[in-house]
């Protein structure tokens, strides 16, 4: 069975949202199951927001998670809250540009990302989730890049389509990041 | 005046809208010379067989046995929101709602200012006795200054149990209003005149030009303790000098001479 | 059914009234469901119904009555607390044989509590928050798919029953996303009409729809017409959900979203070698009593969880009757139990 259980969190406006929006809408293209969970509320008082992803060959039970087997982490407090709840021998994926510190945990693998100095590149630096969303599914192979941008051309539409295509390069430098760290 | 009463039952033909049952109201009330009023009018109108009545709880909460229209009970205070529920459905039916002062001004009020400030075309005919009459004589909070009922034993003291609210006065601040008028029935000579007033309270909903209502001030011999005659004296004398009779708003009868109706 | 797409709960189920039929909606704004009156402004709209933002939740609630009486099929949404306000008018509604159908996204109480998810509104959602002797129908869904079907399902009960219904959803089914497919649209035209309804004494007797009278024998009969209707769905309209209970040694038993989340814990329980399996009331009234009860005769601890301090667990010992221990685990106020929570609750009561 293949169930991928991800954690994207980080400051409110970083766009971590959409991150877990774009991987559940490409696992359901690919006819996977899935379940996209927001924290919401008060919960997201103090800057930080965080949603839960489920994508799983069989149909999702919880879609709560305590044990995420991916988190994708995009500021500091973050950090600090998920990095313990990730399960032994899981993916860590991190925006340095925002993080000056080395994860504590030795049995993870961790992807290190300098999503906003990749985006500021790019011309637009909002498109740092995307290059953190690249780097995300090349390293857990959740979902495959067709279905993420099939899934972002649904998304942007009207006046957003013209950031589709930085969103694709800032997608592809975040895999190719990826790539190198991985080799 | 149960004399009075009677002959004019005898009188008059029963209108089609109103049901051979006799009314239930205590001698001297006004309820009955009222309800005649409401079912003349939807017969001239010919709109018994669109008309849905909502009754209120109180004294009138029977009202919906008495008219022979479909009808229902609100809850205490709800009959406006009931009537929206209504209207908003089903455009094409006639909708009244029949309320006493402590089910419209008390426990009511918000049903009563937003259905009105909605302009909901639906018509209200607001029966102010100045009491909780089916409750027993309680303060309503249309009670007058000085009154005493049995829950303002002392009488009605500005300081401890606050003014007589004035509904009329304040649809005239609600733009959803197309027709606001106070009347009364307790002399012969009244009887034509609310007859007017509601007729123009159905002609806001007819033309749909807004929400309109009727106070019509009204007698409880019962609770205030009088007998009907003296009861429509201190009407007379006392409830006209709170409550001044007149119309409120109208916005209904330029657009009636306009359409040539009457 | 069309192509699957991905929608929040409040939209799954806003966008299922209108496939129901339904074209009437009242509301009054209230988190974690505002979503869903923003919707229906939108759609009713679209689809020529009618949208209104009532003043209150006792509005709403009696605007409903009268929307329904006149034969309308017709919907709100709200919170506990508006839950709460809209009691008196479900009471009247009940005896009045009104149907609609009220979406309940319970928070976190008592009070103003807060708006994460809870399901401490059991008591009042299913044993009736108003007053008097009567019974809702009660649905439970435990995802955005079920919770559909139960919508459209609950505007059939409502109509075939006379009576309103109540979707019992948390503030996880509202905000959370899942891929959702929408059954064909019924025309609202095509839905019988009710003979009972109020639209103008033309050709006919006049009607009435009350909830009362004067004469306490009349009344009685009144009620016992109604006991004779929950009767009828006691026995025609119980659901549930059995997950892996063919060869249980322990039972959870969970509603709604917690249902879901307890599957989790079934699973890491077989991981660990433990034979546990999930019993999920979808209508919570009618209560599944029956099957419950031969179900745990086969085990001995039959375990609930909730998002409450133990409100569904007196059904649970009313359909086990003391053939099977029945302890509790729950997280109250808005806290979600986990997955690993749950399994390690299990574990502490088997080692008992
Ligand atoms: C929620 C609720 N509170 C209180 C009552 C009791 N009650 C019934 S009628 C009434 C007052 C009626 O007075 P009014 O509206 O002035 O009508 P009247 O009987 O004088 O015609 C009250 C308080 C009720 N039925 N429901």
């Amino acid at each position: 069975m293949m169930e991928h259980r991800l954690i994207a969190a980080g400051f409110g406006g970083q766009g971590v949202m959409l991150f877990g929006q774009l991987v559940a809408s490409a696992g359901m293209i690919e006819n996977k199951n899935v379940t996209w969970l927001p924290s919401y509320g008060p919960e997201m008082r103090g800057g930080t927001a965080n949603c839960t992803v489920v994508v799983s060959d069989e149909p999702v039970a919880s879609p709560v998670v305590d044990t995420p087997s991916e988190i994708a982490i995009f500021n500091i407090p973050s950090l600090l809250k998920f990095e313990p709840t990730l399960e032994e021998g899981g993916v860590l994926v991190m925006n340095t540009s925002m993080i000056d510190r080395e994860p504590s945990r030795k049995d993870i693998t961790v992807i290190k990302v300098p999503a906003n100095e990749v985006a500021d590149e790019l011309g637009v630096l909002k498109a740092q989730n995307m290059v953190m969303l690249g780097a995300y599914i090349e390293t857990t192979k959740a979902v495959n890049v067709e279905s993420i941008l099939k899934a972002l051309e649904k998304k942007m539409t009207g006046k957003k389509a013209q950031f589709l295509d930085v969103n694709k390069r800032a997608i592809e430098k975040g895999m190719k990041i990826a790539r190198e760290q991985l080799k | 005046m149960e004399k009075l009463q009677q002959d004019a039952i005898v009188l008059a033909k029963m209108p089609k809208s109103l049901n051979k049952k006799e009314f239930t109201y205590c001698p001297g009330c006004h309820h009955g010379i009222v309800h005649r009023l409401v079912a003349e009018l939807i017969d001239e109108f010919n709109l018994r067989e669109r008309t849905v009545l909502v009754a209120p709880v109180g004294c009138s909460v029977f009202a919906y046995e008495f008219f022979n229209v479909d009808g229902t009970v609100a809850a205490h205070g709800r009959a406006l929101a009931v009537a929206t529920g209504m209207k908003r459905a089903r455009p094409d039916l006639f909708i009244i709602t029949y309320q006493g002062d402590g089910d419209l001004a008390a426990i009511g009020t918000a049903e009563t200012i937003h259905a009105a400030n909605r302009g909901e075309r639906v018509t209200t005919v607001f029966i102010n006795n100045a009491v909780y009459g089916m409750t027993g004589g309680q303060m309503a909070p249309t009670t007058l200054l000085g009154m005493k009922t049995t829950t303002s034993p002392y009488g009605r003291r500005p300081e401890k149990e606050g003014y007589p609210i004035h509904i009329m006065e304040i649809m005239r601040e609600l733009p959803g209003v197309a027709y606001a008028e106070r009347v009364k029935v307790s002399k012969p000579q009244d009887v034509p005149k609310a007859k007017i007033a509601i007729k123009k309270a159905f002609y806001a909903q007819l033309l749909d030009l807004g929400f309109g209502i009727v106070e019509v001030l009204s007698t409880c011999p019962t609770n205030w303790g009088m007998d009907p005659v003296e009861a429509g004296k201190w009407l007379d004398e006392n409830m006209v000098k709170e409550f001044p009779l007149g119309v409120y708003v109208d916005k209904v009868t330029e657009v009636m001479k306009e359409k040539g109706v009457k | 059914m069309g192509e699957k797409v991905m929608v929040k709960g409040t939209e799954a189920i806003g966008e299922a009234a209108i496939r129901a039929g339904c074209r009437v909606y009242f509301g009054y704004p209230i988190t974690p469901q505002s979503e869903l009156t923003e919707y229906m402004s939108r759609r009713m709209e679209e689809v020529g119904g009618v949208f209104l933002q009532a003043e209150s939740e006792v509005a709403t609630v009696n605007m409903m009555y009268g929307a329904s009486s006149v034969g309308a099929r017709v919907m709100t949404s709200t919170s506990s607390p508006g839950f709460s306000l809209m009691q008196e008018g479900i009471s009247y509604m009940a005896n009045a044989q009104l149907p609609a159908v009220f979406v309940d996204v319970v928070r976190g109480g008592p009070g103003l509590g807060d708006i994460q998810p809870s399901q401490g509104d059991y008591f009042q959602i299913v044993k009736g928050g108003g007053h008097g002797d009567y019974r809702l129908p009660v649905y439970s869904p435990s995802s955005l798919q079920e919770a559909v079907e139960l919508t459209i399902h609950a505007f059939d009960v409502a109509d075939k029953y006379r009576t309103p219904v109540v979707i019992f959803a948390d503030g996880m089914m509202g905000q959370m996303m899942e891929p959702v497919e929408f059954p064909e649209p019924i025309d609202p035209g095509t839905i019988p009409e009710k003979d009972w309804a109020l639209t103008g004494a033309k050709g006919r007797e006049a009607r009435y729809v009350t909830s009362f009278d004067i004469d306490p024998y009349k009344l009685e009969k009144m009620n016992l017409e109604l006991q004779e209707k929950y009767k009828k769905i006691i026995e025609e309209e119980q659901k549930w959900e059995e997950f892996m209970t063919e060869d249980i040694e322990v039972l959870f038993v969970a509603h709604g979203t917690v249902g879901r989340i307890v599957k989790s814990a079934v699973k890491i329980a077989r991981e660990k070698g433990i034979k546990a399996g999930l019993f999920r009331p979808i209508s919570l009234f009618p209560f599944p009593y029956k099957r419950l009860s031969e179900l745990s005769e086969k085990v001995d601890v039959v375990m609930t969880v909730e998002m409450s301090s133990g409100q569904m667990l007196e059904d649970v010992k009313l359909a086990v009757l003391g053939k099977a221990r029945t302890p509790f685990y729950g997280r109250l106020a808005g806290v979600i139990p986990t997955p690993n929570e749950i399994f390690e609750a299990l574990m502490k009561e088997l080692r008992r």
